[in-house]
C-alpha cells in the first residue's frame, strides 16, 4: 500500500490562478468594528497576518522528525508545549499534541511543501491537513501586551511559567486560541477564522485601557 | 477550581480546559455476540457510583486533545494521580473488586505519575 502523491492522495493548490480576491478573516470586522491606529501612548498592538500557510502534521514523531529536516531543515519540537523557528524566523513548527504538530509558513509555499513532505514520508504512517483557510494568526506586542493577555487567557502568561519558544492551546475568554511567544516582545494568537471576528472585538475592549491599536 | 496535571502536556492545567468522560478502565466484551441481554445492557448502561476512590476518564479538550485516566476521591473531590491511557492506576480502593480490565499491563511504572493536586 502505496501514499505517495502520485498514486494515492490527490493534493491541491488552494490558491488558484483564477482572479478571486482573497479577503482577510477580519475584512469584515475591520469595517465594522474600526480598527484604531497605534498612537506613542498605544501600550499594546494587534497586527493581523492574515494568508499564512498552516499544515497540521500528524503521526510518528520520529518519521516525520526525519521528513522535516530533509525537507525544511527544521527539527521537530519533542517537548510538549514547544516552538521552533528556522533561521529566516518566517517558518515555524510547533507541538499541539503528542502525535500532532502544527506547521505555519509564507503564505503560497504550503502546497509545494505539502508535497515534497508527502515525498519524503513515503509509505509512513502519517496525515498532513491544510488547515490555512480555517485559521490566521494574529500578532500583540508593546509593554502591555502581557497584561492584557492575563485578561483574556486562562494559562499563566508570566515570563517564568511561558518563556520563549512556548506555544499553548489553551482558552482565550470564551474560545479557544493557539498561543505563542516567539520572542520577547511579541505574542502570536493562532486564531480559527470563525472566531476572529470574536477575538479581535474582545482584544480592542480589553485594550482600550492600554489604548489598543491595530497596525494595517 | 481543580488545576489538572494533563500526562500528555506535562503540566498542569485549569479545570477549564478538561472535560470528564466517565468510568475509566470498562473492557468492552471481547465476544459482543455471545453476551446476555444483561451483561450487554451492564456494558453499555451500568456504572459504579462509588464513595472515595474512582477511577475516571477525561480529556483535554482544548489542549492536546488526548483521553487521560484520573484517580480522584469522590467525597473529598481530591484528585490523587493521572495517568495515561493504557496505563493502569497506582492507587486503588482495596475494598473494591479488582479491576476488570482487559488490556495487558504495561511496563511503565504508574508511580511515575503521582502528580495529581489536590482541589
Amino acid at each position: 500500500m502505496s501514499n505517495t502523491v502520485d498514486d494515492k492522495i490527490k493534493t491541491f493548490d488552494t490558491r488558484t490562478d483564477a482572479n478571486v480576491p482573497i479577503e482577510s478573516p477580519l475584512a469584515y470586522t475591520y469595517r465594522r468594528s474600526g480598527a484604531p491606529a497605534p498612537d506613542k501612548n498605544s501600550k499594546a498592538v494587534l497586527h493581523e497576518r492574515p494568508f499564512l500557510g498552516h499544515l497540521t502534521l500528524r503521526g510518528g514523531a520520529i518519521v516525520l522528525d526525519e521528513a522535516l529536516r530533509s525537507v525544511l531543515d527544521m527539527s521537530l519540537p519533542a517537548e510538549p508545549q514547544s516552538l521552533l523557528f528556522d533561521a529566516s524566523g518566517e517558518r515555524s513548527v510547533q507541538w499541539i499534541s503528542p502525535d500532532e504538530w502544527l506547521l505555519i509558513v509564507p503564505g503560497g509555499e504550503e502546497f509545494e511543501l505539502e508535497n515534497r513532505l508527502r515525498e519524503a514520508l513515503g509509505d509512513a504512517h502519517f496525515a498532513i491537513t491544510n488547515v490555512g483557510g480555517g485559521q490566521t494568526v494574529v500578532d500583540l506586542e508593546g509593554e502591555a501586551a502581557s497584561e492584557l493577555l492575563m485578561k483574556s487567557v486562562i494559562y499563566d502568561v508570566h515570563p517564568q511559567h511561558f518563556p520563549v519558544g512556548k506555544g499553548v492551546t489553551t482558552v482565550f475568554a470564551k474560545a479557544s486560541v493557539i498561543l505563542r511567544r516567539p520572542s520577547e516582545t511579541r505574542w502570536e494568537l493562532v486564531v480559527r477564522r470563525s472566531f476572529a471576528d470574536y477575538v479581535y472585538r474582545w482584544l480592542l475592549d480589553a485594550g482600550a485601557e492600554y489604548g489598543i491599536g491595530v497596525q494595517r | 477550581m481543580f488545576y489538572i496535571y494533563c500526562p500528555y502536556c506535562g503540566e498542569h492545567r485549569e479545570e477549564e480546559e478538561f472535560h470528564p468522560k466517565g468510568e475509566a478502565h470498562i473492557a468492552r466484551p471481547a465476544d459482543p455476540e455471545s453476551c446476555s441481554d444483561e451483561e450487554w445492557g451492564d456494558y453499555l448502561f451500568f456504572r459504579t457510583n462509588p464513595r472515595g476512590i474512582h477511577h475516571e476518564m477525561w480529556v483535554h479538550a482544548v489542549g492536546c486533545r488526548k483521553f487521560f485516566n484520573i484517580t480522584r476521591n469522590t467525597a473529598t473531590y481530591a484528585i490523587l494521580e493521572t495517568y495515561r491511557m493504557g496505563e493502569q492506576p497506582s492507587i486503588t480502593d482495596d475494598t473494591r473488586e479488582p479491576l476488570e480490565v482487559a488490556q495487558t499491563p504495561t511496563e511503565t511504572t504508574p508511580a511515575d505519575n503521582l502528580e495529581g493536586v489536590r482541589a
